[in-house]
């Protein structure tokens, strides 16, 4: 890993270039360990939302990552690897023994916190798609975790599909309330009430 | 050489500029402190948040005017690099138009500001009404996405010309000077052929140490930039201060409730007389000091409630959320979008008569 001062700097680079802002909506920054959720434009996305925590909290937190994409070149894995110390997935292998959910808790210990994009892969356009059930198994291993949605706008603007240079717009990243996995809850009404938990923060 | 950083009127503005922000500070500390100063404390909260940016604003001025012209155009280019960002995000785009806002952000933009370093009048004053007005819509149209096509190619010229064009006269007001005229025997000066006549002549004990082409007087155009700024921030405050008068005839309820008849008449008066008390800062005698404040007052006034009409309709109060209760990058910037051509090209006209 990259020394602190080094991080912080990549970081307030990321943000100025992104122009992003954050908003916290009935939330507020923390250390304690949690799982932030969102929707998926851009292969960005996680580089954006990381840089837009505070240096405490980002310290402390570790995008999850398509390993195809993030390994493909030296600055996208000296990024993933040294700098936001991404957790990355195999997208072509998953086995049964080895999957991505207990990668993720086993990386995160009882100490980190993790960011996901529950739609599996980028959308095409503004829509928040069906989430896949990763999201769920990882709140049902790990009760403990706070859940936070948020919502990523403009990336779609930024990065869209099958374009390699940005359009420097400015984004805005909106973290909302925490939800938890209720007891007994099944697993398609816990997926669609986190989706619409992003959804609200995107019309609100 | 003449340095206009080193110019006696410069350094007197930048200290009056900064004695009256300071003041300003300590007085809305003070009325804040007082429960009952008789003043809405939404109003002061507003003021506080206005001279912090202006803080903001005329340091970055005040160092960049201090580093040199092109740094000062620098400047101006990250502004507007800003500005432009802001309008685009709120523009509906569409896939089709990526390349095109490639052009503009990454060509049309940077360009602006490097020929306005260059001093090529005659390029950059048409770069953006000709050359990218036309070019724009081009690769929109091969896209094969012709969807509300107009209203998305004028949205992005229109974003160029106010955020990009526009703003980039500000700091050409640096690359202006008295054209290298001759005056003949009887003191009648000859209006030149052309500004980059090097005719280094020195003729009269003024200027004995000047080294650059053109001999005779040179132009304060850092004293003329400070001018500029403060009249169209002055005009701004002073319309807002009128506006708070009982009586009150909204020129536009539905766009501004706080831009008033009553302001912009006081304003722009108010800011006339300030114009003439500050004209020994620009190359004019004083009414045309007053009459030039005059002309900013009504821009900024018309760039004000343009810009507010444009966030109406994208429904949105402010522009962007840059430093936190200021709106954005493009609130604080529109009166200057629009004085700032009327101002360079009317200064530039003049010259050769003052």
């Amino acid at each position: 890993m990259e020394t602190t001062l080094t991080i912080n700097i990549l970081a307030l680079i990321a943000r100025l270039l992104s122009g992003a802002s954050a908003r916290w909506i009935d939330s507020q920054p923390d250390t304690c360990q949690r799982v932030y959720f969102a929707n998926h434009t851009s292969h960005l996305d996680p580089l954006v939302l990381w840089s837009m925590l505070p240096a405490e909290v980002r310290a402390r937190t570790r995008p999850v990552a398509a390993k195809d994409y993030w390994t493909a070149g030296r600055i996208r894995y000296y990024g993933a690897t040294k700098v936001f110390n991404a957790i990355l997935i195999d997208r072509k292998e998953i086995k049964v023994h080895q999957s991505p959910v207990d990668l993720m808790i086993r990386e995160i210990g009882n100490r980190d916190s993790l960011i996901v994009f529950p739609e599996g892969g980028r959308g095409p356009g503004n829509q928040v798609r069906e989430f896949k059930s990763g999201l769920y198994y990882l709140c049902k291993k790990r009760p403990d975790l706070e859940a936070i949605p948020v919502y990523i706008e403009n990336m779609n603007r930024i990065l869209p599909r099958g374009h390699f240079l940005p359009v420097p717009l400015l984004t805005c990243i909106t973290f909302g309330p925490p939800i938890w996995l209720e007891a007994g809850e099944a697993k398609a009404d816990f997926l669609a009430r986190a989706r619409q938990a992003v959804v609200r923060l995107k019309e609100g | 050489m003449y340095d206009p950083r080193l110019d006696p009127r410069t350094l007197i503005l930048v200290a009056g500029v900064l004695l009256l922000l300071g003041g300003a500070t300590i007085a809305v500390r003070v009325l804040q402190r007082q429960i009952d100063s008789g003043i809405n404390p939404a109003i002061l909260e507003t003021f506080r948040r206005r001279i912090h940016a202006w803080w903001i604003l005329f340091s970055a001025l005040a160092a960049a005017l201090l580093l040199g012209k092109i740094v000062t155009i620098i400047l101006f280019g990250f502004i507007a690099f800003w500005a432009l960002r802001e309008f685009i995000t709120l523009t509906p785009t569409r896939l089709g138009d990526v390349p095109t806002l490639h052009l503009v952000f990454y060509v049309f933009a940077p360009l602006q500001f490097i020929l306005i370093g260059l001093e090529k009048y005659e390029l950059y004053s048409i770069a953006i009404p000709v050359y990218a007005f036309l070019i724009i819509p081009v690769p929109i149209a091969m896209s094969g996405d012709f969807k509300r096509f107009l209203e998305r190619t004028a949205k992005i010229q229109c974003g160029l010309l106010i955020c990009v064009y526009c703003l980039s006269y500000t700091p050409a007001l640096l690359t202006l000077d008295f054209p290298a005229a001759v005056p003949d025997a009887q003191g009648v000066r000859a209006v030149p052929s052309a500004p980059e006549n090097s005719d280094s002549s020195v003729e009269s004990g003024r200027t004995t140490d000047a080294a650059g082409p053109r001999a005779g007087r040179s132009l304060n155009t850092m004293g003329l930039l400070l001018f500029f700024i403060l009249m169209v921030q002055l005009s701004d405050v002073l319309q807002y201060a009128w506006g708070q008068l009982p009586s009150r005839h909204v020129v536009a309820p539905t766009i501004s409730p706080s831009r008033t008849w009553e302001g912009l008449l006081g304003g722009t008066i108010s800011v006339s007389l300030l114009g003439a008390a500050f004209c020994w800062a620009t190359p004019f005698p004083f009414w045309l000091a007053a009459l030039m404040s005059t002309v900013i007052a009504v821009m900024g006034f018309a760039g004000g409630l343009t810009m507010s009409a444009i966030k109406r309709d994208r429904g949105v109060k402010d522009y962007g959320t840059l430093v936190e209760g200021h709106g954005g990058v493009l609130d604080r910037i529109d009166s200057i979008c629009f004085a700032a051509p009327v101002f360079f090209h009317l200064t530039r006209w003049l010259l050769p008569y003052l």
